[in-house]
């Protein structure tokens, strides 16, 4: 990098007399990338020059002080978006955790009667998962529905919204009623997996209340009436949950095409 | 350097946009659209017909919101059926349904960039996409308040912001004219012949006036079929004096409805 001399940029500071448009057009190319450059010409500016910069400086601060100030950034769109998530599951999911504490209660309450945690926690997710992905709740679905988004990752995404608030309130009921955390949080997943895939087929929301029905019918509603805790949710089982968890977790992500076909009931 | 062929540089447009063939489609349990074959190219094609004519369900259906029940349509050059990954289709649909839904304690801005999002726009090209979507609609100075404090002419404005925002190929509007007053319609009417310049405009509407003024293409529909298409002239010509309406476009919609009810 060729600088210039120090008579050169003394001119330049004098308003560049005796410099022709091509040599000030090539000093200040060069100042833009010179640091050392800009040093000396600032030390070879003119009293007049300087106090005319001073000026320029205030008259610059009281305009910025003057205007507006910035405008607040605005949130990506993918805040806003769980924004939105957050409102809509609020009451919903406090439900699910306030139902959740009054099986604790009567767990405690009544330790002869089967487990009401146990029985609760595989559909306990099913009402925020089915409100997340409701044409009926959402009220903007049918333009999200026309979306390149709109499949298994939306739906996942809403999904684990509901399971980050459902899990550690399952976790909790659990350890307070000192059952299986195993057999507590493992059907809560598996029910959870397999809404998503069946949802795939024939709607988020009607496999949602199509499994929490069957449960309570199989299971939930005759071991109350029996006051003895279904085979499904004894000891020996949580191996089946394992195996029934993982699978539906390996198969839901080959639903993924049926959410973005217009078979899907969704 | 090798010689560029044309075909790569030629744009990716399609020889028509919508091609559907004897299309059938449920709403509920009736069969709103019935057998309806449909050619559209770019350009602005204003739908019309009665009240239950079928508009509103062949709007969902090439919006891919519901599924046919036979027959076949071609959006954008891919088959739209049971077994069609739809998202290259709808990354270049814009659609405004009849009844606009939207989350009250959005702002314009907030929702319009949320439909880009979820249009799969790139991040960097939302910010610059929805100020121009929001300018054309006539909402810069309500782009910041919330969609509930806005009238229903500015919510429906809003609705059709979030429909242009990705610049669609295929852009359907479901009586998009709701609630504007007639200095909006005018506007409304120059910005679809503004957009129907590069892509496919639909418009489903009950005034006449607006699809003859804005629409190079009139449709016209009733119980779920195909009764005309052709330019606004076509649908004049149609018309007698002795034909009800207040206008020669209206007079050759009521002559076309009352030859095809007495052809039933």
């Amino acid at each position: 990098m060729t600088h210039p001399s120090t008579t050169i940029l003394a001119r330049y500071a004098d308003g560049g007399h005796g410099l022709d448009d091509a040599a000030l057009w090539s000093i200040e190319v060069h100042l833009d990338a010179c640091a050392n450059c800009r040093a000396s010409l600032a030390a070879k500016a003119t009293p007049a020059t300087t106090d005319l910069l001073d000026r320029v400086a205030v008259s610059l601060g009281q305009a910025i002080e003057a205007s507006p100030s910035p405008t607040r950034q605005r949130a990506p769109a993918a805040a806003v978006h769980r924004r939105w998530l957050a409102w809509t599951l609020l009451p919903w999911l406090a439900v699910t955790v306030a139902v959740l504490g009054c099986g604790v209660l009567l767990d405690a309450a009544e330790p002869s009667l089967p487990s009401l945690v146990l029985l609760l926690a595989p559909v306990a997710p099913l009402p925020g998962v089915a409100v997340a992905w409701s044409r009926r709740i959402d009220p903007a679905w049918e333009l999200i529905a026309t979306t390149p988004a709109a499949g298994l990752a939306m739906v996942l995404r809403r999904t684990l919204a509901v399971l980050v608030v459902v899990l550690p309130a399952l976790l909790v009921a659990g350890v307070s009623t000192g059952t299986s955390l195993a057999l507590t949080l493992l059907p809560c997943l598996a029910f959870t997996g397999a809404t998503l895939v069946l949802g795939a087929l024939i709607g988020v929301r009607r496999a949602a209340i199509g499994l929490a029905v069957v449960w309570s019918a199989a299971v939930l509603l005759p071991s109350v009436a029996a006051q003895s805790l279904s085979p499904v949710l004894q000891p020996g089982s949580t191996a089946d949950w394992v195996v029934a968890t993982a699978g539906l977790a390996a198969i839901t992500p080959l639903a993924a095409t049926h959410f973005r076909r217009l078979t899907s009931g969704n | 350097m090798r010689a560029v062929r044309a075909a790569e540089t030629a744009p990716t447009l399609h020889p028509w946009l919508v091609h559907a063939k004897e299309l059938r489609v449920r709403a509920g349990r009736h069969l709103a659209v019935d057998g309806l074959d449909l050619t559209l190219t770019a350009g602005v094609h204003g739908v019309l017909g009665p009240n239950g004519a079928g508009k509103t369900t062949l709007m969902r259906a090439l919006s891919t919101v519901v599924k046919p029940v036979g027959g076949s349509l071609t959006l954008l050059g891919a088959q739209v059926d049971g077994r069609a990954d739809l998202r290259e289709v709808r990354r270049e649909l814009g659609y405004l349904p009849q009844q606009f839904g939207f989350y009250p304690r959005f702002t314009v801005r907030e929702f319009v960039a949320y439909m880009a999002w979820l249009k799969e726009m790139p991040k960097t090209a939302i910010p610059d996409a929805v100020q121009r979507a929001i300018d054309r609609v006539g909402l810069t100075p309500k782009a910041d308040a919330k969609m509930k404090t806005l009238s229903g002419g500015m919510q429906r404005r809003a609705g059709i912001a979030q429909a242009i925002v990705n610049d669609p190929e295929l852009l359907l509007l479901d009586e998009p004219t709701v609630g504007l007053d007639p200095e909006q319609r005018l506007d409304f009417r120059d910005l679809l012949r503004d957009l129907g310049a590069d892509s496919c405009v639909l418009v489903s509407t009950h005034l006449v006036e607006d699809v003859v003024a804005a629409c190079t293409d009139v449709i016209l529909m009733n119980e779920g079929r195909l009764l005309f298409q052709g330019t606004p002239d076509d649908l004049i010509a149609r018309g007698g004096q002795g034909d009800a309406g207040d206008s020669p476009a209206e007079r050759g919609y009521s002559a076309l409805l009352r030859q095809h009810r007495s052809n039933a």
